[in-house]
């Protein structure tokens, strides 16, 4: 890993790249017109997903008590579990906010090594959450036992899915900053995965409360 | 199956079989003109990889006006049938299939194109941008439309159409109803084909808020742009809870969830409620934008400014928010109680008021105004009775006891035959005559022109007021025949002589469509219309680029302004010293394959074949990390090409 | 060296990440209160829903604000477009939520 020792080869760039400026005055993600395109269609794609989660939450909330007979929230939840989980999503919030602050220094290297705290915190609770998935599954509460838990599994899931999504998208990013250095184009995409990211942390707050806090309450 | 009469299956399965007769010849007289006419390197090079919203506009056009053409045949059958009474042109099973794809084809597989296509072409010229915003992700919209059409239409030939209606409530739609691939065709469709409005809805959205012309500023938008901006808002916020319905229903049938089933604690009416908190911003997804075509040529056509621009863009803006607050007026006989539908009933009828607003706007325009009858004219001075009654039953079934009454009749069909054929399908033909020239460069032939208008009007009133009628008498929709003596005889005929009516209308537009290739009017000016608007000012059809350099917009209308002497004409034309290298994205082949994958993953769930989903899905998973991974997306046009270009259109100043 | 302009700037930041730090103590407060709440039983239901959808609300606005720069724009002038538009997402979200409560409320009085 030669290239973490040296910080003056961070702006070099990658063989004929040659990133052209629109605005020079502005923080770096948003420097090329194509850039601040990209992040405001990102936050408009945020809303739209927000509203995704917004019906599986609806639909949550109205099958919550439909549970026929079988296992209930209050059951299955695991307080420590999900207190673990909300930890660690929170705390990768922040590394993954202290690769921005970094990107915006301009110290690739350590962008890059937020990052991968970043993406092995999201590992982790990938990991805690497919164990609670498997443990309620061993335990006969499925997703086809009731529809408490069709939407239960549906709504954890999605979210689960999207910080794997997030996982593999970070690992992309974090080679192309080893190739390319920190360009308006690479910040760019550092800023709009953390965008992603932080809007993760959003929903999960909401999961914490009314999935997992409601559920025990 | 029985009780129906038996030549009836034979004459399900000929057709059936001749439609697929049909599509294969067809498919191999393309195959065999591409390779004998050596155009396979230009279809990939000139459309299947382009990037250009103009063409892009353009397919979404074709594919929109082909769907009108399959779901008209659709409706011309179902009218066929009920002619007259205890006929058995079609058995009960197969006319279930027709009014489903029907419906479902004309909602999401003609009316939304067809806006799309109207999106793609008007917009970026008449904010003076050189694209949308992102023009590879408007791409892949279109091929995954396109794929996600495709899959609805091989249903009819392989494994056989959806059945439960273009709306699809469970528990009917559930496996233990409808255990075929069919519900899964119309599930996988419209979710494939959603992804890509969603995409739309951001691009334009984003598009408009930061690729507008300097001076143009947000009130200084034309009102057709203005109008998409408000779509957009409704597609974003719309879409998502469509693609929740389909999703569950589809894990309910795949993976065995109890979302909507009767068992285990499911709740059908759940399913309800997400489909029309998406149905209902729906219809006024496929409106709004007729709005802004009728004021663009009702301004237009009157040489007047829109009368009331800011109501007009106050009411948009109420409409797309309000019309997120009436879903329930679907379903008020769920009887979720009289304090739900009553806050859904008034809110209902609040959406009237900016749509009257509209109407008013709108005559007060023609109102003094010097009125030329072209035919983008015609279908917009036609809209305005069609809707006004369609907006009166509209009110009328808004009235939530009342509703009781007419929900599920025909009365109801009536309704929304109306108000999608009398104000987004008038609506659309009106921008496609108008846009024609700035597409194709030629107009369209004004008499056939007339004769497809009056054929499709008069057609209309004749196929749909009748249906008032018998929906007071009685008659529910979705059945398949009724028997004699119920009165409803001679209305159901002379709607159905109604809808053939408007059929040959449709061909008199297709006839229109190829006579005027040959012999149409060549538009050599740009503005055969002698428009207002930014699109005008440029030669038809346009460079591929747009606009040699950007003008700066100093009032609304600013073009007419120009042509008027307020404002200097030249400054619409490129100056030599100004142009500048441009900054163009490159074609791309991966939004088509990407949409192909997701064809695969389609196909893979609608006959539950694992190996198809996997291979589908590693490939998006490819086409995603290649478009990550790629740098060199753009180029620039040499400044020489676009003088070039510009000085052999005549409009190049020293 | 690569040219100037391609150098990123680092305007904007301090030299310490104030900003995240605290929004971080802060949404670890704003976990630790309600859980607390939960599991102690110190209210009743009605009061202990209420309360902890609000540290909820709360933790949301110490991402947007703390941690995604919800109100900065791109430094073209022009308004921060995000703001509006996210903005209409959670009114939505609200609505479509709670309005499918209150209409689906009659099936609990049918089953
Ligand atoms: C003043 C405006 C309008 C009002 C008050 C209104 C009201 C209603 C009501 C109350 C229903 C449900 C009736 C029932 O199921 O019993 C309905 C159905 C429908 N409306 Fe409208 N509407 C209006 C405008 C529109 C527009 C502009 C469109 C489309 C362009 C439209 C398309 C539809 C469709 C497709 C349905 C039936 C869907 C189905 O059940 O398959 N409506 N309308
Ligand atoms: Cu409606």
């Amino acid at each position: 890993m030669t290239t973490l020792a040296h910080n003056n080869v961070e702006h070099h760039h990658g063989a004929g790249d040659h990133v052209h400026v629109d605005y020079p005055e502005r923080p770096i993600e948003y420097q090329t017109q194509d850039g601040a395109l990209k992040i405001l269609g990102f936050w408009v794609f945020l809303a739209t997903d927000l509203i995704l989660f917004a019906c599986l939450f609806a639909t949550f909330i109205v099958l919550r008590t439909h549970t026929d007979g079988g296992p209930t929230g209050k059951e299955l939840f695991d307080v420590p579990i999900f207190t673990a989980e909300t930890l660690i999503l929170l705390t990768s919030s922040f590394t993954g906010g202290l690769a921005t602050f970094e990107m915006h220094r301009g110290h690739r290297n350590r962008v890059i090594g937020w990052l991968i705290i970043t993406a092995l915190l999201g590992l982790s609770f990938v990991g805690l959450e497919v164990n609670e998935f498997v443990h309620m599954a061993m335990e006969g509460a499925t997703m086809q036992r009731s529809a408490f838990l069709s939407a239960f599994f549906t709504l954890v899931g999605t979210h689960g899915c999207h910080v794997s999504l997030g996982i593999l998208w970070m690992t992309g990013i974090i080679i192309q900053l080893f190739q390319r250095g920190i360009t308006p184009i690479t910040a760019r995409k550092v800023y709009i995965v953390n965008m992603y990211w932080h809007f993760l942390d959003v929903v999960w707050v909401f999961l914490f409360t009314i999935v997992y806090l409601m559920g025990v309450m | 199956m029985n009780t129906v009469p038996h030549w009836g299956i034979f004459i399900t399965e000929p057709m059936i079989l001749g439609s697929d007769v049909m599509i294969v010849l067809t498919s191999v007289a393309i195959v065999f003109a591409l390779t004998k006419f050596k155009k396979w390197g230009w279809l990939w090079r000139e459309w299947l990889t382009t990037v250009d919203h103009k063409k892009i506009g353009i397919m979404y056009m074709i594919a929109a006006l082909l769907m009108l053409f399959r779901g008209g045949v659709d409706a011309e059958l179902m009218r066929t049938q009920l002619a007259l009474p205890n006929l058995s042109f079609l058995d009960a099973e197969h006319y279930d299939e027709i009014f489903t794809t029907h419906g479902t084809i004309m909602i999401l597989f003609m009316a939304m194109p067809f806006v799309f296509a109207l999106f793609n072409i008007v917009v970026p010229l008449q904010i003076g941008a050189r694209d949308v915003a992102f023009p590879y992700l408007n791409a892949i919209s279109f091929w995954l439309f396109f794929f996600g059409a495709f899959l609805m239409n091989i249903s009819f030939v392989i494994g056989g159409s959806p059945d439960a209606g273009w709306t699809s409530y469970p528990p009917l739609s559930e496996l233990g109803f409808s255990n075929g691939p069919g519900q899964n065709y119309y599930l996988l469709a419209l979710q494939i084909s959603g992804i890509g409005s969603i995409a739309t809805g951001i691009n334009f959205l984003v598009t408009i808020l930061k690729m507008r012309a300097p001076g143009m500023t947000l009130w200084r938008m034309p009102l057709f742009t203005w109008s998409v901006l408000a779509t957009s808002i409704l597609i974003l916020f719309a879409f998502p809870a469509l693609t929740i319905a389909l999703a569950l229903l589809l894990l309910d049938r795949t993976l065995g969830t109890h979302f909507f089933t009767m068992l285990h604690g499911g709740n059908p009416m759940m399913f309800i409620n997400l489909f029309w908190i998406w149905g209902h911003p729906e219809v006024y997804i496929v409106i709004l934008p007729a709005f802004g075509v009728f004021s663009e040529v009702i301004s237009t056509f009157s040489r007047k400014a829109t009368f009331g621009y800011g109501s007009m863009v106050f009411a948009l803006v109420a409409i797309s928010i309000v019309g997120f607050l009436t879903w329930v007026h679907h379903f008020f006989t769920m009887g979720a109680g009289a304090d739900v539908n009553t806050f859904f009933a008034i809110a209902t009828m609040v959406i009237a008021i900016p749509t009257g607003v509209k109407v008013f706007n709108w005559l007060f325009t023609m109102y003094r105004g010097r009125i030329r009858m072209t035919l983008p004219m015609m279908w917009a001075v036609a809209f305005i009775p069609c809707f006004a009654i369609g907006g009166a039953t509209g009110v009328m079934l808004a009235v939530a006891p009342a509703d009781y009454q007419y929900h599920n009749s025909y009365f109801l069909i009536a309704h929304f035959h109306q108000v999608l054929i009398g104000g987004t399908v008038f609506g659309m033909i009106a921008g496609m005559y108008y846009w024609w020239p700035k597409m194709f460069g030629f107009l369209l032939d004004e008499r056939l022109g007339k004769w497809a208008f009056w054929f499709f009007n008069i057609g209309f009133y004749v196929c749909f007021l009748p249906q008032y009628a018998l929906g007071l008498m009685g008659m529910t929709r979705r059945i398949y025949t009724y028997p004699a003596g119920l009165g409803w005889t001679v209305p159901n005929f002379i709607s159905t002589i109604g809808a053939y009516l408007m059929g040959i209308g449709f061909l008199f537009i297709v006839w229109q469509v190829i006579y005027s290739v040959k012999y149409g009017e060549r538009d050599v000016t740009g503005d055969p219309w002698d428009g207002r608007t930014l699109e005008w000012s440029l030669p038809s059809p346009a460079p591929h680029y747009n606009f040699a350099t950007i003008p700066t917009i100093e009032g609304r209308d600013a073009w007419w302004m120009a042509k008027q002497g307020q404002l200097d004409k030249n400054a619409f034309l490129p100056k030599k010293s100004d142009i500048k290298p441009i900054h163009m994205p490159k074609n791309s082949g991966r939004p088509f394959i990407l949409s192909i994958c997701f064809f695969i993953i389609g196909i893979g769930l609608v006959f539950g074949v694992v190996p198809f989903d996997v291979i589908g899905g590693l490939g998006v998973a490819f086409c995603m990390f290649r478009r990550s991974f790629e740098y060199d997306t753009d180029y620039y046009i040499p400044v020489d090409e676009v003088i070039h270009t510009e000085s052999a259109l005549g409009r190049l100043q020293g | 060296m690569a040219s100037q302009h391609q150098t990123p700037t680092a305007h904007h930041e301090p030299s310490f990440p104030w900003q995240y730090v605290i929004g971080y103590v802060l949404s670890l407060v704003l976990t630790v209160i309600p859980l607390w709440l939960v599991l102690d039983h110190v209210l009743t239901p009605t009061p202990l829903t209420i309360g902890i959808l609000f540290c909820a609300v709360l933790q949301i606005f110490v991402q947007l604000f703390m941690f995604m720069h919800f109100t900065h724009g791109d430094g073209s002038g022009e308004p921060a477009y995000q703001t509006v538009v996210l903005s209409i997402g959670f009114f939505f979200t609200v609505v479509f939520a709670g309005a499918s409560i209150w209409i689906m409320s009659f099936s609990s009085q049918v089953q």
